[in-house]
């Protein structure tokens, strides 16, 4: 008999076996397509919606600075920036374990992704760390340096991003809502952390640099709203993987986010296209597709906690708050936030986030444990606190970080370029080339 | 030898162009330009900044006739270039003193 009873074991430890691989190949084939997804976020997305909204003379220095930091935050990345946001378990910042990227193989790490290679964590990871400081790019347009753009996104990637991202997601992060932070903050997939801290800093950095020459009497309307168009559409698509990827896994709460993320962007299409319907008597392309965006950001937070009809409500109330951001709010303060990044991410960011502490469930995501309430509705008020801790951290991070770098950053490149050179375009000054040779 | 000069709506442009050649009307110069009379312009929105658009494309003919030709090109383009709304055009005639082939240095009329 204890033959056979060690044959069976056997038989049951390979099948074990077994059922892991299948469930790992599964989870990897979702979120290398998610990475891919994300990174299609940026190029050529997040490029073409901001290419399109600038003036013709500035189109490839917009579409260059997202270029660029899908190179240089990668390399960065590799080199300091994963383990920076999820090495170590320190409050604030990462450490230095996985520096070179020591250590990260094909092994699963637990605590973040039990069932995929750390290697497909990292990559993936990465590609939220390139579009978050590529956001920042649309209140800066038309109007700073490459040199100086470079370097100081390149800066706040490890001065900004990477502590966020480790007290949000990283393990012992003072936010982190499921592996032990002080102040759990719900943050799916990048409310606080990509949209707060990019959107925030785009504030700081359009009041640092001022308004572009002739604003706001001179029209600057956008160049090429098909252009942005494309971009937008390319962006909900890849929002798919931001958000749905942001399980982790290949799994319902995959779908769940997934699903989240499509009706907010819907709903929140329509209430920015109502509201300019309201407001001018027709709604426009690029309304529409302003609101879809609003709403990708506002549900980002909130994706893997919420059911459908909040997810709803949630777009909803972006689409609206945002239109009336970038089209009242802006022009009464008079910044210069040339493409609206603070409008749609600043803002969309933090009504997600509050949002998400009010509809976040345990019925969907159960992660403070099972039969503990999650957000609001489901009888843990207590949350919204801590949502509004975590914003005021991101808020404050962001905020203080950039004017630092900014004031550092200015002293080393300089940030704005010559009147002349805004005058001339900076594709012509800054790269050397133009995005339309008409003649050639 | 009169100079015509006829600015007319881009979306007329075709029926104009079809209209002289049936007259027999050979050469003309063309230009997409943009400007405006009495038409005003119309208003765009974007993210709630509003731009007013007073200049408006328009297509401009330009050619040179001999006497006997300029009614029969002014009544044609009269004809097929009107919709009856502000923004269709004007038509400028003005004397011109001379011609010149480039290729044959033929001068006057014959140049035409």
């Amino acid at each position: 008999m204890p033959e056979v009873s060690k044959a069976v074991d056997e038989k049951l430890a390979q099948l074990d076996q077994r059922v892991t691989a299948a469930q790992s190949s599964a989870d990897n084939a979702w979120m290398l397509v998610s990475a891919a997804l994300v990174l299609m976020m940026t190029g050529p997305g997040l490029a073409l919606f901001y290419g399109g909204l600038v003036r013709r003379k500035n189109t490839l220095a917009i579409m260059m600075q997202s270029f660029a930091l899908m190179a240089l935050i990668t390399v960065m990345w590799a080199l300091v920036g994963y383990s920076l946001c999820f090495g170590g378990n320190g409050p604030v910042i990462g450490g230095f374990e996985h520096a070179f990227l020591r250590g990260v193989g094909a092994e699963p790490n637990p605590d973040y992704a039990g069932t995929i290679p750390q290697m497909t964590f990292m990559v993936y990871q990465l590609m939220f760390a390139i579009i978050t400081p590529a956001l920042i790019t649309g209140a800066t347009a038309e109007r700073m340096k490459f040199s100086g753009t470079v370097l100081f996104l390149t800066l706040w990637f490890l001065v900004v991003y990477a502590p966020l991202a480790h007290m949000v997601w990283g393990k012992g992060g003072l936010l982190n809502a499921a592996l032990g932070g002080k102040f759990p903050t719900l943050d799916f997939a990048g409310g606080t952390v990509v949209h707060i801290s990019s959107g925030v800093s785009a504030l700081v950095c359009a009041i640092y640099l001022g308004k572009r020459t002739g604003y706001p009497k001179q029209p600057m309307p956008p160049h090429s709203l098909v252009l942005s168009f494309i971009g937008a559409c390319l962006l909900w698509v890849g929002w798919f993987g931001f958000n749905a990827g942001s399980a982790l896994a290949s799994n319902s709460l995959a779908t769940s986010a997934f699903v989240a993320t499509h009706f907010a962007a819907a709903a929140a299409a329509l209430s920015w296209s109502a509201a300019e319907w309201l407001k001018n008597g027709r709604a426009s392309a690029l309304g529409a597709i302003s609101g879809a965006v609003a709403g990708l950001v506002a549900i980002t937070p909130a994706a893997g906690f919420v059911a459908p009809m909040p997810a709803l409500v949630i777009g909803f109330v972006a689409g609206a708050c945002c239109y009336w951001m970038v089209t009242k709010v802006k022009a009464i303060f008079g910044y210069d936030d040339a493409l609206d990044a603070f409008g749609v991410h600043g803002a969309g960011g933090t009504i997600g986030a509050l949002l998400t502490g009010v509809f976040a469930q345990q019925a969907i995501n159960p992660i403070f444990g099972a039969g503990k309430a999650v957000g609001g509705l489901d009888g843990h008020w207590g949350q919204i606190g801590n949502q509004l801790v975590g914003v005021l951290i991101a808020w404050g991070f962001a905020l203080a970080g950039t004017i630092v770098l900014l004031k550092i950053v200015d002293m080393l490149t300089g940030v704005r370029v010559p009147e002349e050179h805004e005058i001339q375009g900076l594709d012509v000054t800054q790269h050397g080339e133009e995005a339309y040779n008409l003649e050639a | 030898m009169m100079k015509l000069e006829a600015i007319i709506q881009p979306s007329r442009f075709e029926s104009v162009k079809d209209a002289l050649r049936e007259i027999g009307i050979e050469g003309m110069t063309v230009t997409e330009v943009r400007g405006h009379g009495r038409q005003k312009g119309h208003t765009e929105v974007y993210r709630g900044r509003e731009y007013t658009v007073d200049l408006l494309p328009k297509m401009k003919l330009e050619m040179v006739l001999p006497d006997a030709l300029v009614s029969r090109v002014v009544d044609t383009i009269l004809k097929t270039a009107k919709t009856g709304k502000i923004g269709d055009g004007k038509i400028f005639l003005s004397r011109v003193e001379e011609a010149i082939r480039i290729r044959n240095e033929e001068r006057g009329e014959n140049a035409l």
